[in-house]
Parts: C-alpha cells; structure tokens; sequence
C-alpha cells in the first residue's frame, strides 16, 4: 500500500480528461511467427468455448422441456418457452422489484457518499487527513464476519430486520475502497481549474458539485458497476435480514426455489434453471454497456495494489 | 491547460495557515458521512463482536459473561477444526490454481494482439454471474451422472467421479469451479503485462533469449507486484468463502449432499450466529478468522518482500 499518496498516473499532460481515462496502451505487436500467432488463436477459441459453455448451457436448458435438461444438447430437442411461463407462478417478478431497488438505491447512495468523502480526503489538506485515511485502508483489511453480528443487532434495534433497508442503508456512509478508488483519480485531476472558480466565487460544494464530480464521471461509472454487481449478486445479507418470500432479492430468492424444487424432492431443476438465467441476464446486460469503463476501471484498481 | 496542472495540493507558504484552518472545516463536513458510518459501523461493531465473543448469546435474552469459555469450546469443536482443516484445503488448492490459470491467460491475451479485446470479454464474462447461479452451475455441471464435466471426460475414457455427493470430489469441484471466475485477475495481470517495457524485451532477444527465458526472467519478475496483489486478494477472499457452497451444499431441503466437505469456516460461522442464534459463540469464531487472515496476509508479505520486483531496485 506504499502507492497510496501518489497521484493516479497520467498518460497525456495535455488533455485533461486523460487524467481520469487511464487509456491502457496498445496491444504490441510482437514480431512472432505465423504458427505461433495461429497456436496462441486457436489456445485462446479452445479457451473461450470452455469459459462461455456453461452460460451457453445454462441458457439452452431452460428452453428444454423437464425430461429433457439434462440431455447436454447444445440445441433443444424440443424447444419450449413453458419454463418461462412457470417459473412466474413464483413471486420473481416482486423479488425482481425488490432487487431493482435494493440495487439503484445501493449504488447511487454509495457513488455519491464516497465520491463526497474522497473529495475530502484528496482536496482539502489538513492535519491528521493521513492517519485518518489509514483508517479508511485498514477497514478495507476487515473480514465482513467480524462486524456482521453487531450490524444485525442494530438494524434489529431499529426495527429493520424484515425489511430492505439494511441491505442498502449502509451505504449512505461510504465504502472504504471506493472511497480509496475515488480519491486515486481526484488526485489526478489538474487543481488549478478549482483554484479558478474558487477565484470565480464558487464555494467549496459548489466545486465539488459541478467540476470536480463532472470531471470524474469515468471513476464514478466503474463505482457504480462494481456495486450494482455486488448488490445484485449478495446472498448473504438478505439471508440474515429478509424473512418472507415476498420481500426477497433475486438471489435469495433463487436459492428458495433451488432448497424447494432442487433439493426438496419436487425436483423441477428446469425451473431453477430458468430462474439461474433470469438472474444472471440483467448482469451481462449491464456489462455490455459498460463494459469499457467496467474493464479499464479493474485493470487500474490492480495497477494500484 | 497549464503544466501547473500537474502538480495538485501546491500552496503559497503565506497563506498557508488560514487556509487550513478553513480548510480542516471544510473537509470535515465533506468526510463526515464515512466518519459517522465508521463509528456506528466499523469501529462499534469490531468493539461489541469483541465483548459479544466473552458472552453467551441467542438475541431473545441479554448477554451472560462467560469469560473465555467460547474461545476453549472453539478449540474443542470437531466441527471447526472440520471447518478449519476445509477452509485451508480450499485455499491451498484454489489460490495458486487461480494465480496460476489467470496468468496463463493473460499471458495469452497479451500475445493475442488485436483480437485480445474479444477473449477478454469472454474470460471475464462468468465474473457477472451471481454467485448464488454459480452454486447451481456447480451442481448440473459437476452432477456424476449426467453433468458435463463427466460427459467430456468420458469423452477420453475417463470414468468421472461423483463430484457433488463424494466427500473426497467436493472441495476439487468447488476449487475447479472457482477457476471459472478467474476473468478478473486476468484484466488486472494483462494491464501489468502491458506495461513491461519493450526494451527490456529487446535486450533479453539480443542476449539470445528464448520465449521461456524472456518469460521466466523478465516478465514475471516485471509483474510480480500484480501478480503478489492477486494472491492476496484471492486468499483473503478464499478463506471468506460462503455462497457458492451454502449454495450447493446448505440451506433448508438439503441434508443427502456431502455436506461436511463443503462445510467451510465462514459457513459455519453463518450457522452459528444466524441458524443456531449462538451470536456469543460467533463472534468468538469470526475473531479466530479475523486473526488467521492477519497471520496468512502478514506471512505472505513478508515472503513477497523476498520475491516482488519494486521499481527502482536493481534487478
């Protein structure tokens, strides 16, 4: 973590988007010969088929009558969409809802409240600010299972457990590595545009509101994909705090259907199929829209470890 | 835009003063949501789980004092020691396979040239799905009879085994299905290998270095930083490992499948405070975690230091 202080690179002084870009530079053409560029295709197709089969699969069973799933045919026998028509008599469409929810209010509440605590943490300079983002590191470093507990016992205390609060409230408070994220690209931003409209008039939210968020735009989409992923995909939490059927996330919600028609001996695995897609097609959706931040956005946070 | 730009948080000496007195206002109000949400969040919490794990707790009545009695219990649990002997075997396996996978295929990426932006979606693509999917991938794609993995290996002659109700299958299928995930250590170790220089390249092809040497030479150590973040990340993840195996191998309706196997530490934790309301006995056990991750992250960086190439040091 010795990075932590140094300013997030630059590729391109000039421009002064390319502080927040962070182009990655061009693939290289290695001089190679034609056999090894052809071994290293054809290792990479081999590759890609065992990496994409099993959405491929997946997607291709829950258009299989129940008799037929687990054929492993990659086309259907017998195409049939009854799956999808089925899998509606459980509540999905509501747990679809609630995850909508959960997932908008998640993500917006936290790219705001951590891009508003970076912003103090890069702009501003005071005494303690780095013991105090020790802090926000060493918190990155806590396992989830030792604050679990007392988490509970305070959205109990609330009267919260049952609801969908606690899976997202949390976040009204920031998170430690977005907040580290944010702030790596606030500090790569060129100051003397704020010491402009400082000189302009502006006040300190005022810069903060409409140039320094502006200008992070990229930083705050990898933000927003990150969490909208992490609040999509959680189990874990609506385990702890959702209790009726109605009030489930996908996620929790799927594993129901996997304890009830799974393992519970009604074995309709084609409709826990379905569902397992219905779960997963928002994601990739997502991902292909952004896919350019999301992507670029990793590969910077890595450079940073 | 001036070059000035490019020095951020340079002030004039005389104004200094002032303004960070303003300044330290400012900026408190500005951080001031993470310093409430640490308090009432983090720092609470770490506290109460500390006082809880001295306690016996099942939420309906107050906590009794009970000393040290759930740390000694916890040292007499089979199911820990169970748990425990589960969560290392996972990690041992799964972590050096995924440093080990995704470096291979960022290695191939990072050869591919243009068409890399394609692969790389594809290997990263299994990234965004949910975890709880994957638990249920698991089971269809490893099932002993008619799963997929069986089928392609029957297609060399290989008589699969039982992956999912086998107690010896299950954590193999569960570190085999882990390397499905891989696609983002892969972005992150394609970025460091791009940015190796090419002279160094250069240099090692005029010493007469093949593709092995260049590799085992100058690429790894050159990445070496990323590659030490990936490992570490991953182990940190792995000994925190729950919803794919709660998943496949937990849960209401599931008591046939090899549980034991898959029973990891963070799932018995889960059972303790959540299933079993032993909230006292949790927070004992989610200490004991707290510390083995301290004690592994700790030793690997100290073996890093040996191993990571920094900038700067001579090679």
């Amino acid at each position: 973590m010795t990075a932590v202080d140094t300013p997030a690179p630059r590729t391109d002084p000039v421009a002064p988007h390319a502080a927040v870009a962070h182009e990655e530079p061009p693939p290289r053409r290695r001089p190679g010969s034609r056999l090894q560029r052809a071994l290293v295709t054809a290792a990479l197709v081999l590759l890609t088929v065992v990496f994409v089969y099993p959405f491929v699969w997946l997607v291709s069973a829950s258009f299989k009558p129940r008799g037929e799933v687990f054929d492993n045919r990659l086309i259907p026998r017998t195409f049939t969409l009854d799956n999808y028509v089925e899998v509606w008599n459980e509540p999905i469409g509501q747990w679809l809802v609630n995850t909508a929810l959960v997932t908008v209010l998640a993500t917006v509440t936290v790219t705001l409240s951590s891009a508003l605590v970076a912003w103090g943490f890069s702009y501003f300079r005071f005494r303690g600010r780095g013991v105090l983002f020790g802090v926000v590191l060493a918190t990155m470093m806590l396992p989830g299972a030792v604050t679990m507990i007392p988490t509970y016992l305070i959205w109990d205390a609330l009267g919260q457990v049952g609801t969908l609060t606690p899976l997202w409230a949390g976040n009204l408070f920031g998170s430690a590595f977005y907040i580290f994220l944010l702030r790596q690209f606030f500090l790569g931003l060129p100051r003397d545009v704020f010491e402009a409209a400082t000189l302009d008039g502006a006040n300190n939210w005022q810069v903060f509101w409409h140039i320094g968020l502006p200008l992070t735009k990229p930083a705050l989409v990898v933000v927003a994909l990150f969490e909208f992923q992490a609040a999509w995909t959680d189990l874990m939490r609506p385990l702890i705090y959702l209790r009726d059927t109605a009030d489930f996330t996908v996620p929790r919600g799927l594993k129901s259907m996997l304890d009830q028609f799974g393992f519970g001996g009604e074995w309709h695995w084609e409709i826990v199929i379905t569902a397992s897609v219905i779960a997963t097609v928002p994601m990739i959706v997502l991902f292909f829209l952004g896919q350019r931040h999301f992507v670029r956005g990793i590969a910077t946070t890595g450079n940073k470890g | 835009m001036s070059t000035a730009a490019l020095t951020p948080f340079r002030r004039t000496p005389s104004s200094r003063g002032g303004a960070e007195r303003r300044d330290r206002r400012a900026a408190l109000l500005f951080i001031s949501p993470w310093i409430v949400g640490f308090l009432l969040f983090t720092a609470y919490p770490v506290l109460y789980t500390g006082y809880l794990s001295l306690t016996d707790y099942d939420v309906i009545n107050d906590p009794s004092f009970v000393g040290t009695a759930n740390f000694e219990e916890l040292l007499q649990d089979p199911k820990v020691s169970l748990a425990l002997r589960n969560t290392f075997v996972f990690v041992l396996f799964s972590v050096p396979a995924q440093a080990v996978v995704s470096l291979g295929l960022a290695l191939l990426l990072n050869a591919a040239g243009r068409a890399s932006g394609f692969f790389r979606t594809a290997f990263f693509l299994p990234k965004m799905t949910p975890p709880v999917a994957i638990g249920i991938l698991l089971l269809l794609l490893f099932n002993g009879q008619s799963g997929l993995i069986n089928e392609a290996l029957g297609l060399v002659g290989i008589d699969g085994p039982s992956w999912t109700t086998d107690p010896t299958w299950v954590k193999p299928g569960l570190a085999m299905m882990s390397l499905w995930t891989v696609g983002g250590s892969v972005i992150i170790l394609l970025a460091a290998l791009r940015n190796v220089p090419e002279e160094l390249y250069d240099a090692a092809r005029c010493d007469g270095a093949g593709w092995w040497r260049r590799t085992w030479h100058v690429t790894l150590p050159m990445i070496s930083g990323a590659l030490f973040f990936v490992v570490i990340v991953d182990t940190i993840a792995g000994f925190q490992s729950f919803t794919e195996a709660y998943t496949a191998f937990f849960g209401s309706g599931n008591t046939t499948y090899g549980n034991d196997a898959a029973l990891f530490y963070s799932i018995y934790l889960f059972q303790q405070a959540f299933e079993f309301l032993h909230m006292g006995y949790a927070a004992a056990l989610a200490w004991v975690l707290f510390l083995i991750i301290m004690v592994v992250t700790f030793v690997q960086v100290r073996v890093s230091k040996r191993l990571v190439y920094l900038e700067g040091e001579q090679r």
